[in-house]
């Protein structure tokens, strides 16, 4: 590999082992602290009790309130202004310590504003990014409910990326909500306070005889003015720093209320934008040609000129991750990429399949360390969960505009700081020079934690010299994209017939990405907590980050004795940064719920099955055992909903899953039918198997719960994604490559898989938990549950998830050299199945 | 370069393209018409959902050589049109049950939806959770399956109030 090569990939690769992440998807309750560690803290000062807090009103033609985000940043902390150094080395180049003092020094410039416009509307620039978990419209909804106006008033949009934030603009671990519970009231609250103010100048009364309702200022005789009418009165000509005082909880009418979603309409009509809708003519469609295995690079691009002439193509340029093309359509992209002629180096993981890798993960496993003791018995058991994938149903995409000196980019991005710096230092600009403007997504579950489409793009655009509008194709997702990779977990108690004496987990997983932006975070909050992480005296270990976060979330909810869960990971970057052939694994990321979707099936797998040894009912031993009054009650109330032991016909079974993840303690209960007609019944191209016919699902919920019909469809989705781990959702590995291309190979759940019975309880709020999310927690508890129940239907559990992933390959697999199929013609004649699937039988696990 | 006449939405168009470009890439990259998504372009996701003359198709696999002049296409942009209001009755239906998470299917869930729903209307029949099964395929990533299976039955029934959605 050449050197000019070799510093670009590392420029992008996202394996530098130091940052670690955290989790993916958020949601819908809030509470005084981030999962990471205080990203809310606090704002300003509180002065008097917990309601009043300290914010700015700041000079601008309109009224402009402000909020302090958290106090990392306030210019007279001067430990605030050491540590945030932006994370990228890369970006410590071009924006380095002096402009973060800088930045510093702006006691301002890390405010988060509410604005009031003259037409009466509300406007706030969120630092958290809507991938489809409702942020927007629980920021809107805590404005709404501070300002008292109706939330069709509010209008909530994407800030773009601001560095001065350094760790406040992130969306990760379910705590987008959370975060912003507090700093987004405080604006609005001194917004409306100053707008209370210009109303009693005008009327020449006391500020105490006004009330605010549905946008408007009222007196006492019943006159009102509109917000918007008061909003050029209400403006202040300097900055200045006023108090303010938070409705109390006991008024609120909106916080904690259903609401639909603000962007729904959109949705519906077709005109929500995502990054590829935007309007920009210039920038034309720009698809990459892949290499036919995991991250290989181009050796040569053998016919250059020829594509380069073929209808509506107008650029032909190697980047970092293969030969990107730019073309009229995406069409004449996917027609370019197939007459490409290629010469490709391996990757690194060439060879590889999937026995290969679970081997190398049973061969890491470190021995038992809690002996047996007299009397006991030991019982063991290990469980292996496929390669997946996190497969949002919009792919990566941006836009990039790369001029001389400068650079724009449109795109969807979790960690926006990051990926401006990292596109800086790709594109050898000061980050200054990088406007980084953030889009909402379709989908992330841990996919717009990395750059890689951004990155693409922007490297494209600089190549080419063109403004381009740059898409993966799905069959790139798969196969380079990024999602959860094979894990085992082993497990083994002791025990004597009656009570379980020790139980101790070994989980073993192929490196996990946690990229870069949260590494300065965890290596401050987390070792500061525990001392003892392997973190701490080791930081610059990406499996100590990893480690520091498995143990951040990895709970067992029965008490069992002495109880040890250990993560060890292979398959670590085997070369430090700036050195060569840095990308040298696989492409990974923390996927919804990071590590638990599987922690906790083994988990639940195993306690059934040593229930099963020791002669307990499923549900009682998960209740005589729970270690606290939290899992008690949700076991038993889950049970209860769902009717535990109630008689079923042979072939159908329950299932219990139990998680607690975000101070949230869950439950979930499914029926699952394994009879061989339901089982073998055909849909074409779709793989079927058991279905799952009922789901219940029980939660505690932590204080705050902002919108609970926010919160009921993220848990909708974590369980459809639950079923789709445990029954049909993989990756294949053969020969350093996936061999998976399109949904129908992947095989993400589909209505085919749908329970027709969903049931969400959300248990009333738990007022000793102040942090609460549920982006991600409906997923663990279901997957597992759903094995269970299978196992149970078969009488005999499954030790290697999906099930389906062993039974076969029931698809024709897509050639990896053109590495993305073509469009078909025969759409007309077939719908709603592709004319390849109807003449497929599927192939049932 | 050949010209290509049909109707979009109403509109009468003519692109100046080449034969085998699919229809998803003139209507979204040529005539800037972005209500169908693209996820896999090979007739499996169905985020691309439209209709053809009255019927769900998916434009990421039919060349604009295909489509003549007097075809009509229609996307959820232009869905409201064909039942003369503001909103369709399946899009009301979607906003009434708040189905969507990041929105991204949805355009092409409504329009397979409203597809389904009028095949099965002509038959005499009412939606059932095994039509669901077997003719919705569209892929949700975030998981809205279990709204979207009542909003299909609110929407039918709605459907059966309006003239030519029935
Ligand atoms: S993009 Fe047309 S079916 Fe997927
Ligand atoms: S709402 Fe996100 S893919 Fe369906």
């Amino acid at each position: 590999m050449a050197k000019h090569t070799a510093h670009a990939r590392h420029a992008r690769d996202g394996n530098r082992p130091s940052k670690p992440g955290a989790g993916d998807t958020d949601s819908t309750s809030a509470g005084s602290e981030g999962f990471a560690g205080g990203l809310v803290a606090s704002v300003g000062e509180h002065l008097t009790g917990r309601r009043r807090f300290l914010g700015y009103l700041l000079a601008a033609p309109t009224v402009v309130a402000a909020a302090q985000l958290g106090e990392s940043l306030l210019g007279s902390q001067t430990a605030g202004a050491a540590q945030p150094v932006p994370s990228n080395p890369q970006v410590a180049d071009n924006y380095d310590l002096s402009d973060a003092i800088y930045d510093a020094a702006k006691p301002t410039s890390d405010l988060i504003t509410v604005q009031v416009h003259s037409d009466g509307t509300v406007s706030h620039e969120m630092v958290r990014t809507e991938v489809g978990q409702g942020v927007q419209t629980a920021i809107a909804m805590l404005i709404a409910e501070e300002m008292d106006i109706p939330i069709e008033k509010v209008n909530v949009t994407h800030a773009p990326a601001r560095p001065e934030l350094v760790w406040n603009q992130l969306t990760g671990g379910s705590t987008a909500i959370g975060s912003q519970f507090t700093p987004v009231r405080v604006a609005a609250a001194i917004a409306k306070g100053r707008l209370l103010d210009a109303a009693a100048a005008k009327w020449d009364l006391a500020k105490s005889e006004l009330t605010a309702h549905a946008g408007r200022i009222l007196r006492p005789s019943g006159q009102a003015l509109s917000f918007g009418e008061l909003a050029e009165a209400a403006a202040v000509t300097e900055n200045e720093k006023v108090s303010a005082e938070l409705k109390p909880e006991s008024d609120f009418k909106v916080i904690g209320k259903p609401q639909r979603r603000v962007d729904a309409m959109d949705i519906v009509t077709g005109q929500k934008e995502f990054a590829t809708d935007m309007d920009m003519p210039d920038a034309l469609p720009t698809m990459v040609c892949r290499p036919p295995t995991i991250n290989g690079t181009v050796k040569s691009v053998n016919n250059a000129d020829e594509v380069q002439n073929m209808p509506g193509v107008t650029d032909v340029a190697t980047i970092t991750t293969g030969v990107a093309v730019r073309a009229r359509t995406f069409g004449q992209c996917v027609d370019a990429i197939h007459a490409l002629d290629v010469s490709w180096n391996g990757g690194p993981v060439e060879g590889t399949s999937d026995t290969s890798i679970e081997k190398e993960l049973k061969d890491a496993h470190p021995p038992w360390v809690i002996p047996g003791t007299p009397g006991t018995k030991a019982f063991e058991r290990e469980y292996t969960f496929a390669f997946t994938n996190n497969a949002p149903l919009e792919p990566a995409t941006a836009i990039a505009d790369v001029k001389e000196g400068s650079a724009e980019i449109w795109a969807a991005a979790k960690l926006p700081i990051t990926a401006q710096g990292e596109i800086a230092s790709l594109l050898g600009l000061p980050v200054t020079a990088v406007t980084f403007n953030v889009i909402g997504s379709g989908g992330s579950f841990g996919r717009r934690l990395f750059n890689d489409g951004p990155l693409d793009a922007a490297e494209a655009s600089q190549k080419m010299g063109k403004p381009v509008r740059l898409m993966w194709h799905r069959a790139d997702e798969y196969r380079q994209g990024r999602g959860r990779p094979m894990q085992v977990s082993k497990i083994r108690a002791f025990h004597d017939g009656e009570v379980v004496h020790s139980l101790e987990n070994r989980y073993t997983s192929v490196f996990t990405d946690f990229g870069h932006g949260f590494g300065d975070l965890m290596a401050q909050y987390y070792t500061s907590v525990n001392p003892d992480t392997p973190l701490a005296t080791n930081p610059g270990s990406g499996l100590a980050v990893s480690q520091a976060i498995f143990e951040l979330t990895a709970v067992w909810p029965y008490s069992m004795g002495p109880t040890k869960q250990l993560l060890m990971e292979v398959r670590q970057p085997t070369e430090s940064p700036g050195t060569e052939h840095n990308l040298t694994t696989f492409n990974t990321t923390a996927m919804r719920q990071v590590y638990n979707p599987n922690v906790v099936a083994a988990q639940e797998l195993f306690v059934d099955e040593l229930a099963n040894e020791m002669g307990r009912d499923r549900y009682e031993f998960r209740r005589e055992f729970a270690k606290d009054d939290k899992f008690r009650e949700v076991i038993e109330k889950v049970a209860e909903a769902g009717n535990w032991g109630r008689s079923l016909p042979d072939g159908v079974a329950q299932g219990i899953g139990v998680h607690e993840e975000y101070k949230q303690h869950a439950a979930c209960l499914v029926e699952v039918d394994c009879r061989p007609e339901t089982v073998n019944r055909k849909i074409p191209g779709g793989t079927t198997g058991p279905r799952v016919l009922r789901v219940v699902f029980v939660s505690t919920v932590a204080r705050h719960l902002v919108n609970p019909l926010g919160a009921e469809a993220q848990l909708q989705g974590g369980i459809m994604d639950g079923i789709s781990l445990a029954q049909t959702n993989s990756l294949h590995l053969k020969d350093g490559a996936f061999l998976e291309g399109s949904y129908d190979d992947f095989r993400y759940t589909r209505q085919w898989n749908v329970p027709t019975d969903v049931k969400v309880i959300l248990l009333p709020e738990d007022s000793e938990a102040e942090v609460g999310g549920f982006g991600e927690v409906g997923v663990a508890p279901t997957c597992a549950a759903v094995a269970c129940a299978i196992g149970a239907a078969r009488g005999s559990y499954p030790h290697y998830l999906p099930i389906s992933h062993n039974a076969g390959i029931p698809f024709e697999v897509k050639p990896h050299d053109p590495p993305i199929p073509q469009s078909p013609t025969n759409g007309l004649e077939h719908y709603p199945a592709p004319a390849k699937a109807s003449e497929e039988t599927s192939l049932n696990p | 370069m050949p010209e290509h006449s049909f109707t979009v939405n109403g509109r009468q168009v003519t692109v100046d393209i080449e034969d085998d470009v699919r229809m998803l890439w003139v209507l979204r990259d040529v005539l800037g018409v972005t209500g169908p998504k693209y996820g896999c372009g090979i007739n499996v996701c169905k985020a691309c959902t439209s209709h053809y003359n009255g019927r769900a198709f998916n434009p990421c696999s039919v060349p604009v050589s295909k489509i003549g002049p007097d075809d009509e296409i229609t996307t959820i942009e232009g869905l409201p049109d064909t039942v003369g209001s503001d909103l369709h009755p399946m899009q009301e239906a979607w906003l009434e049950h708040d189905v969507a998470q990041c929105g991204y299917c949805q355009p092409g869930q409504i329009m397979a939806a409203v597809d389904l729903v009028k095949k099965l209307h002509a038959e005499g029949r009412d939606v059932t959770d095994a039509d669901i099964d077997t003719n919705m395929r569209n892929v949700c990533r975030c998981g809205t399956y279990y709204r979207i299976r009542q909003a299909i039955k609110d929407g039918a029934e709605r459907m059966k109030g309006t003239k030519k959605g029935g």
